[in-house]
């Protein structure tokens, strides 16, 4: 028991690692570290920094996945929250203008999750609807144009720093610990768990699949709302057609890397962080080793590739099995 | 069923099949250890064992589902070793799993014809093959529809398919697995026709089933075996049936499902109106009005033929389906039950039949799955720590004797009667004053069967109220203090102390019954 977690995350442990070491050998400087103007700077912390948005929507996706279902929807509600904080950022306070943005995600998730829980439409269809549509709503928020805002305290949400670390770092790590506080320090983790695994077992042993399933939906879009925050604080503005674009599937990617099963069940909050870190730190190897843009999805897919043979229950059997014959 | 002349003197004097020193571990633990079998020409021969005794491994290890460690296999004197399920095939071992492995969505022929289908010029002879499936079904006295969807047909017919399609593929030994385990009597009857039909056509039919009386109705010989050792094979015709529990239990069994133990003594008077009482209760169309009082510590059973309204009715107990007519009662109240979460407000819990699609998480662990229901009862926001989860776990797994009494293990890798054991230990944990059981001693080996019964009886003692289903009529009256006999989706008959016998429900049961539909 006392080993189970390290156990259960050493493949992806592991991959991290080896991507940083990658790095490293690719760019000696990888490591490297300075402080300039209270705020820290280097290719490491560039991957935690960089990594953020991704990392705030797998610990959306992350639940999501757990219950059997997907939201594509990710990316879309990203740059619907990113369109009205920019647009909304130079004219009202700070916290107006955070509530709406969250406001507008938890709505989103809201109508995700009804359209999965309640009409029972298959999750993939019901938030490919908002994927689509959801990029129209932030071009209209935005009238079109990309909007661009010099607020400095919606600024700080992307190049501040609380004790010389980025706030993208800080706040994710403030929403993974929060999470998981709120998932594993109550029996929620288990009714999500439990849900996914078999929702008709589960809504006969009395837990409420329906609003559990709801509930990750807003959770998912109020993740997204926050990544959205992030990434339009980061660039001082809004740009509808490309803020979040396709991130959804590294936030899919992320959440398999994690070792979730896309069949709903056991998930790990932290494991999701961490293979949204993975991505980043292969996106940033990539770069610093100086390849052509052509390669970097081949690339990429060549270690995901890796990293999901690594955890094949099959391979692994194998393995055993090649392990075994000598003897 | 004696074994019909074979082709040649040579194969009249080999085994059909001779598995000699089967062995098979999983992770260290041994499944199989040096079994032998020998199936003869033209013998249907029973496979019995607890659940644990390696039966499903023996089938796996010669079907080459897994492979074996050590052991030979020989096929009419020939060694085999498939290494799949369709290699078997190939060879001529057919399987027919209790689940038929078979695609619902698609017609009958297209399943008897599956990867092999008649085709010209690349193009799949749709006519063809439903004239070939139409004059293979005739040898099962099957006549139905071969262009309608399989999921259409009951399970019996999908299971005669699956036999057909396994038959027509030149199979020499049929392996039935618990066929006959979601059949009612009428099906098995058939079911029983067509493999003395096909043993007589010289086949070997090796038939794994927990129903003793089916072992005494049809096989010829029996194999037994023990925590994954062979104990015996025998003659049926010379094995008295407690010599049979007794091989396959390893103990002398008090035989508390089969006997007609004097019930504790009809107690006094049940309270006048019962706790919880269902009055005019029902759903149009899913269960006619019934009335239903329930006291503490009686036990009701509900009777009746697959399809009579047995499951429904628990359903509509539980509020799984709503109720459109009547009301409920608890202690005088009027309560409403529009969901299992209202029904487990109350005090309910509920064992559904399907054990493995609406009963356990398979993922989840043994621990993780007892308290699943006290902790949703509980809410999300009022967590059971984890000392107190392993001490319900613990609890709960000495009681009921779970095995293995590892309460960190996913209970999809527990036998069937353990994951039946862990279900009633998650209610249990509610502190439920109404237990409902759909078929709670189903595809249950002996020793978890009677354990299930004493259970049941215990419960009761202790002032629980229990609904409970069963197919099995000398179970039921082993316990129930009312049955109530189920046709048509409405109750029939109320049978209470001295009526509860087994020729009175079979009476009721059938009394004004039509024929059975085909």
């Amino acid at each position: 028991m006392r080993f189970r977690l390290p156990r259960k995350g050493l493949p992806q442990i592991a991959a991290f690692v080896v991507v940083l070491l990658i790095n490293f050998a690719v760019s000696p400087q990888f490591f490297d570290i300075r402080l300039q103007d209270g705020r820290l700077f280097g290719s490491f912390i560039d991957v935690f920094n960089r990594g953020a948005p991704v990392a705030l929507l797998s610990l959306g996706m992350v639940l999501v996945v757990a219950t059997r279902g997907i939201d594509l929807s990710v990316g879309a509600v990203m740059a619907i929250a990113g369109a009205i904080a920019a647009t909304l950022a130079d004219t009202h306070a700070l916290p107006v203008v955070l509530l709406a943005a969250l406001g507008a995600g938890l709505l989103c998730g809201l109508w995700n999750g009804i359209l999965v829980a309640v009409l029972g439409i298959q999750p993939i269809i019901a938030t490919l609807i908002l994927m689509v549509a959801g990029r129209g709503i932030a071009q209209l928020i935005t009238e079109g144009r990309i909007v661009t805002f010099t607020s400095p305290e919606l600024a700080r949400f992307g190049g501040g720093a609380i004790l010389g670390l980025p706030v993208p770092v800080v706040l994710t790590a403030s929403v993974l610990a929060v999470a998981v506080i709120a998932i594993r320090g109550t029996a929620l983790g288990l009714l999500i768990e439990a849900t996914g695994a078999n929702a008709r077992a589960s809504a006969l042993a009395g837990i409420e699949t329906r609003t559990t399933t709801i509930a990750v939906y807003v959770w998912s879009g109020f993740c997204a709302a926050l990544a959205g925050i992030v990434a339009a604080a980061d660039i001082l503005g809004a740009d509808a057609n490309n803020a979040g674009l396709w991130l959804e599937l590294d936030a899919i990617l992320a959440v398999v890397i994690a070792g979730s099963s896309l069949l709903g069940g056991r998930f790990s909050l932290a494991l999701a962080v961490l293979g949204a870190l993975t991505i980043q730190a292969m996106n940033t190897g990539i770069l610093l080793a100086g390849f052509r843009p052509e390669f970097n999805l081949v690339v990429k897919a060549v270690v995901v590739l890796l990293v999901l043979l690594a955890q094949s229950p099959r391979l692994s059997g194998v393995a055993v099995l090649l392990a075994r014959r000598p003897a | 069923m004696s074994p019909s002349p074979s082709p040649t003197a040579a194969t009249a004097a080999t085994p059909l099949l001779a598995v000699r020193g089967l062995s098979k571990s999983f992770a260290g633990f041994p499944a199989l250890d040096g079994v032998d079998v020998t199936l003869r020409h033209g013998e249907i021969h029973a496979l019995l064992g607890e659940n644990g005794a390696g039966k499903s491994t023996f089938i796996k290890a010669i079907t080459g589902v897994v492979t074996r460690d050590a052991g030979t296999v020989t096929l009419d004197g020939a060694p085999v070793a498939p290494r799949s399920a369709d290699e078997a095939l190939k060879a001529g071992i057919a399987t027919v799993y209790q689940e038929v492995n078979l695609l619902p969505n698609l017609t009958v022929a297209q399943n008897l014809f599956l990867g092999r289908q008649p085709t010209r010029f690349g193009l799949v002879r749709e006519v063809e093959m439903r004239r070939r499936s139409i004059a293979l079904l005739r040898d099962f006295d099957l006549d139905i529809d071969v262009g309608a969807p399989l999921g259409d047909y009951s399970v019996a017919v999908q299971h005669l398919v699956a036999i057909a399609r396994a038959v027509d593929m030149s199979a020499r030994i049929l392996i039935l697995d618990e066929p006959t385990a979601s059949l009612d009597a009428h099906e098995v009857e058939i079911l029983f026709r067509v493999m003395r039909n096909l043993a007589g056509k010289g086949l070997g039919i090796l038939f794994v089933t927990h129903f003793l009386d089916q072992v005494y109705a049809i096989t010829d010989r029996i194999t037994v075996l023990r925590n994954g050792r062979l104990v015996g094979e025998r003659e049926t015709a010379a094995l008295p049936r407690m010599e049979l529990i007794r091989m396959m239990l390893g103990r002398e069994l008090s035989e508390a499902a089969s006997e007609h133990p004097a019930k504790a003594a009809t107690e006094a008077a049940p309270d006048a109106g019962g706790a919880i009482r269902f009055e005019g209760f029902g759903k149009a169309g899913y269960v006619a009005p019934f009335d239903l009082a329930l006291a503490s510590g009686q036990v009701v059973g509900l009777a009746g033929l697959l399809g009579s309204g047995r499951t429904e009715t628990a359903r509509l107990l539980f509020g799984v389906e709503s109720a459109d007519h009547g009301r409920l009662t608890i202690d005088g109240e009027a309560v409403r039950l529009a969901s299992p979460r209202d029904a487990i407000r109350h005090g309910f819990g509920y064992c559904p039949e399907e054990r493995k699609t609406e009963g356990i998480v398979a993922e989840l662990t043994v621990r993780e799955n007892i308290v699943l229901a006290l902790q949703a009862r509980r809410g999300a926001l009022h967590p059971l720590s984890r000392r107190e989860q392993d001490a319900i776990a613990q609890r709960f797994i000495t009681m009921l004797d779970i095995r293995p009494p590892d309460p960190e293990r996913p209970i999809g890798l527990l036998s069937g009667g353990n994951q039946q054991k862990a279900l009633l230990a998650r209610w249990l944990a509610t502190e439920p004053r109404l237990l409902i059981l759909d078929e709670p001693t189903r595809g249950i080996d002996v020793g978890a069967h009677a354990e299930i019964i004493r259970l049941i009886r215990q419960l009761c003692t202790e002032g629980l109220a229990l609904v409970v289903i069963s197919s099995e009529l000398e179970e039921i009256v082993s316990y129930a203090d009312r049955v109530i006999v189920m046709r048509d989706r409405r109750q029939t008959a109320v049978l209470e102390g001295e009526a509860v016998n087994v020729t009175a429900i079979l009476q009721a049961i059938a009394a004004d019954t039509p024929p059975l539909a085909a």
